[in-house]
Formats: C-alpha cells, structure tokens, sequence
C-alpha cells in the first residue's frame, strides 16, 4: 500500500518560507501551485473520512502522516470546511473542569502551539490569554472551583480581581448591569485562524496523498453483515475498508443513514463580526454567565460569539431574540461596540451532548467510527481530535485519549460532565 | 425565528415559548426492570432529525401550558401545532 499520490509529471510541493515567498514576489506571484488538489475519487480506499471540516482534515493528516493505512480520501458534502470551521469565534483554551477533558483539550493544546511548523502553514495560533469574567458570587465559585481542579490538572490559571482585569481590558465597564467581580485567566490560550487551520491541514494531507474531495456528499452506507464496506455519494459508490464520519451538526443524520441514532441534538450557534478597528483589545474575553464572547481579529473586526438556540434546528441562521440576548449585555459590558457597525451575522449547526463532552468512538457497525458532539466548542481541540481519531481508525482500538469518550458512557452513566461549562 | 400557532393563545412570536425537545418519548413503565442499554436510550438519544420533527414547547411567556409542534428542521416551517393527548398529526407530504 502506498500513501504517495499520483503526482507523476509535476513539479514537488511548494514549501512555504520567507525564500519561497521573496521568490514569488520577483516573479510577481505568477509561480504559486494551488495549494491542493482537486482529484476525482477512486473505486476504493483504505480510509474514507465523510466531512471535511477541521476535524475531518487533521484525521487525514495525521492518519497520512502517522500511520500506514494506504489509500486515505477526505468526502466533503459543500466547499471544505464551509462548515463550523469556517464559522466560530476561534477561541483556544484548555481550562476544562474533568481529568478527561484535561488531557483530551490539552493534547490539542500542545499540537497548536507548534503547529504551523509541523504543516508548514502559518496558522496564526496566538496565545493572548483568555479570560472568563465572574459577575455573581455563583461565577466567582464556579471560577474558585475550575482553578483548583485545573491547578490539580498541572494547568496553569489564575484568578483575577477587579484591578488586574481592568489593567488587562481597559474598555470593559466594570461596574454596569454586570459588574465584574473576578475572572480566571488562562494566560497559554488565545485563537488561531480559522482558515488557515483547515486550508493547513489540507495542504499538508494532500501532499501526502490524501485525495480531498469536495461536492461529494455521503447519501449512504454500504454495510454488509454490520461490517461497514463503503459509501454511497452524489458522485457514486465508493468502497473502503474503514470510514471515519466527522461531520459535526449532520452527525445524527449520518448516523441514521447507518442505521443507529446518536445521544446529540443539533441547534444553531451565532456570532457577529463588527467593522474592523485599530487595535483596542487583547486578549480574549468570555461572559459566561450573560453568553458574550468577544476577540479582536488581526485585521482588527471585533469577534463577537453568543449562545445557541436551544431548538433543533438545521437553519444556519441563529434567532433574532437570541441576536439581542447578546447585544444588550454586550454594550452594557463595551459601551464602546454601540457605536460600531456589525459587518455580518451567521450561525452553524452545532452538534450538542447532554454532558457537553465530544464523542469519539466505535460504532454498532464495525469498522465504522464517528468522531462528533463538540457542540459549541470543538474548534481548540482540532489538532488533538484528529490524532487520536486517527491513531483510533488505524489500529482499530480507541486511543487512551479517547476511550472514556466513546457512545458507551451514555448507557455506563460514566458521563464526563462538562455542563457547567461554556459554550466556545 | 418563528410564529408559533399556541392551541389556547393563538398566533404568538416564538420567544414566548420554551423547548423541551423530542415529542412522544414515553417514560419507561417500570423503570426498575428497564437494563442500562435501555434507560440510556430513553433518557439520551434522541432522532435529531433534518426534517420533519415532532417537539414539545411550552407557552412560557403566555398561557404556561405545554403543546406539541410539528415543525421541519430544515427550514423552520411549522406544519401544525396538536395538544398533549391528541392524535399524532402526519408528516406533511413535501419538504
Ligand atoms: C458560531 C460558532 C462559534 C463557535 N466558537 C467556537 C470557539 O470560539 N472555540 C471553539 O473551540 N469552538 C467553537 N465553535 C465550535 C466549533 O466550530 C466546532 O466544534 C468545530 O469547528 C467542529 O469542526 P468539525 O470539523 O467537526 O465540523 P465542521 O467544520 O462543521 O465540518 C463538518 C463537515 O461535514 C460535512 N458534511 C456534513 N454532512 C455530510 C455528508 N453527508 N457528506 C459529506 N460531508 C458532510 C459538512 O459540510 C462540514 O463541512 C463554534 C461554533 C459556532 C457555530
Ligand atoms: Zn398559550
């Protein structure tokens, strides 16, 4: 089994460097490739992932880069990553109460910090800090509570007062409806782009010979005596000896093509961008309790993330209601942002979990996995969940990481209760 | 965002109302003789479906009484609203 692609005939890879790019720019950028290509499926792969998201794409790096299973093909139903990928807020932090979910977001973690050199792709990974304001007594126990199990956990944040927070966040008005009382600070987090991640990974798995195929939606599963075969697509059967399904908010209807239901139900998450402005906030600051998440992005648009709707929706559009829950405390806490104008709205369709924890797992069909339920926040954990997805699919054994996530624990009742959390 | 149709108030916008999810999931007999697999599908798994989908809603900021919707998830449109007890509608024919 080979994992090279077909590339008889053409030139090798472009590496992105600073030499790259000064020779590109004497040539007057005519000399780029493109960055991927944009082959037609075969008959039949090794691994088949359905979703090309972030998730998806990272599983087929890692799956290319660190394990030998031969022929790998990424199905993605749109445009890549035109998805939840494409439509967070970006927030990357690693401060989650659980042991799990401590080594599960901590490994993602640890990849993004030396990511854009491991996919030679600048993914803008800029760890500002992100802070979670307390405006009761309740988030103040809450935030003692995440501090100590964190410190447990070897993770390293702090809690602030009132002083330190304005210092940190000049523009925010401590003393308004809601006033601030505290926060924890989590100094290692930050964002990233959201772009650059996945059009990263993709560049990277296709130079290892990953076939990206886009407008190839999955309609259904080839399954023969509950061993998976194949996928039926808009462009035809295509068979494979394992199929990994990444596929966020269409989880459930993925799955009830296989023939099972999944313990998700998937609503509409929204966010706003503003006009861009100079540089005023520097770090990334969430109110949890009010549901106001707010960054500022390096071409200087205000990020700005809400709640979700709490019906099951399909819609990508986000409530007006739920458009002005976020607003008005918005100009309460940056009396600032009333004077600015939001350039866009939109929502994507996230994929939720009773104990707001992901699911990564084996199936009731063999060979078949899904990888899903980051609800509203999975976008800091791509790098991890597409490795030990990966390392999963290919040794067809869950990695320890992953095990107490499987679908399992919803009838074991071995929950990993991430509730009290946040959304993002 | 959408006007739902309350079987007492009438025609109120939908940020009146509050979800409770999946309609017609009926509460284990005797929950004593039910295995983990079981419970565990009652209380968790839900059809999440994109498209036609039965829900219960509540008439939160009206009348407080609850009510079931038939609702599409794919757009949004609803096709009937039905009181607790009554027959199921059926699935409107199109999408
Ligand atoms: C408004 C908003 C804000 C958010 N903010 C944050 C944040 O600040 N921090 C954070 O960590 N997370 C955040 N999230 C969550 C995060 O975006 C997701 O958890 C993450 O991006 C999921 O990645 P994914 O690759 O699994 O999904 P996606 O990027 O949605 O990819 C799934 C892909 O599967 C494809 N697909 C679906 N059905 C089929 C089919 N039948 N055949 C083939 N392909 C199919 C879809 O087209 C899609 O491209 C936010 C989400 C939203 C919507
Ligand atoms: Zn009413």
């Amino acid at each position: 089994m080979s994992a090279k692609p077909n590339r008889v005939g053409k030139k090798p890879p472009q590496k992105y460097s600073i030499f790259s790019l000064a020779h590109q720019a004497m040539q007057k950028h005519t000399g780029w490739q493109a960055a991927w290509r944009s082959p037609e499926p075969q008959a039949e792969y090794d691994v088949i992932i359905v979703g090309g998201g972030g998730h998806g794409l990272a599983t087929a790096y890692y799956l290319a880069k660190e394990t030998n299973v031969g022929r790998i093909a990424v199905l993605e139903k749109g445009w890549l990553a035109g998805g939840n990928t494409a439509r967070n807020t970006t927030i990357i932090r690693s401060n989650y109460l659980c042991d799990e979910s401590a080594k599960l977001y901590g490994h993602a973690h640890q990849l993004w910090e030396g990511l854009s050199q491991d996919i030679n792709y600048n993914v803008m990974f800029s760890p500002r800090g992100v802070l979670m304001l307390s405006h009761n007594v309740h988030d103040q126990q809450v935030a003692a509570r995440h501090f100590h199990a964190l410190h447990l956990n070897g993770i390293e944040s702090h809690l602030l007062g009132p002083e330190e927070i304005q210092e940190k966040v000049p523009l925010l008005n401590m003393h308004g409806r809601y006033p601030v009382l505290g926060g924890l600070y989590q100094p290692r987090a930050g964002n990233a782009h959201h772009n650059a991640l996945a059009w990263g990974y993709a560049r990277a798995a296709d130079q290892m010979g990953v076939d990206i195929i886009e407008n190839c939606g999955v309609t259904g599963f080839m399954i023969k005596n509950g061993v998976v075969k194949g996928v039926k697509t808009v462009k035809g059967v295509i068979r494979a000896s394992k199929v990994g399904v990444v596929a966020a908010g269409h989880s459930s209807v993925l799955a009830e093509m296989a023939g099972f239901k999944m313990p998700l139900e998937s609503m509409p998450l929204q966010a706003f961008v503003s006009e861009p402005v100079k540089p005023c906030f520097n770090t990334v600051v969430m109110s949890n309790s009010v549901h106001v998440y707010m960054s500022q992005s390096d071409k200087g648009e205000l990020v700005i993330g809400a709640g979700s709707d709490n019906y099951v929706s399909y819609t990508q559009r986000g409530s007006f209601d739920l458009t002005d829950c976020t607003i008005s405390p918005l100009i309460e806490l940056y009396p600032f942002v009333s004077r600015l104008r939001m350039l866009r709205q939109w929502a994507g369709i996230v994929d939720i979990t009773k104990d707001r924890s992901p699911i990564i797992t084996k199936t009731p069909i063999e060979n078949l996995y899904f990888n899903c339920g980051w609800g509203t926040g999975g976008f800091k954990a791509t790098p991890g969940s597409g490795h030990v997805f990966a390392h999963s699919i290919a040794a067809g054994e869950m990695h320890k990481i992953a095990v107490p996530f499987g679908m399992d624990r919803f009838t074991t009742g071995a929950l990993i209760n991430e509730a009290a959390a946040v959304m993002h | 965002m959408f006007i739902i149709d309350c079987p007492w108030c009438g025609a109120r916008d939908q940020s009146e109302f509050s979800t409770h999810g999946e309609a017609h999931i009926v509460r284990p007999e005797d929950p004593e003789t039910v295995d983990d697999t079981e419970w565990g599908q009652y209380v968790f798994y839900r059809n999440n479906v994109k498209g036609w989908y039965r829900e219960r809603w509540m008439h939160a900021f009206g009348c407080r009484r609850w009510f079931n919707v038939l609702r599409n998830t794919a757009s949004d449109a609803i096709a009937t609203t039905y009181v607790p007890g009554a027959p199921r509608p059926s699935l409107p024919e199109d999408t």
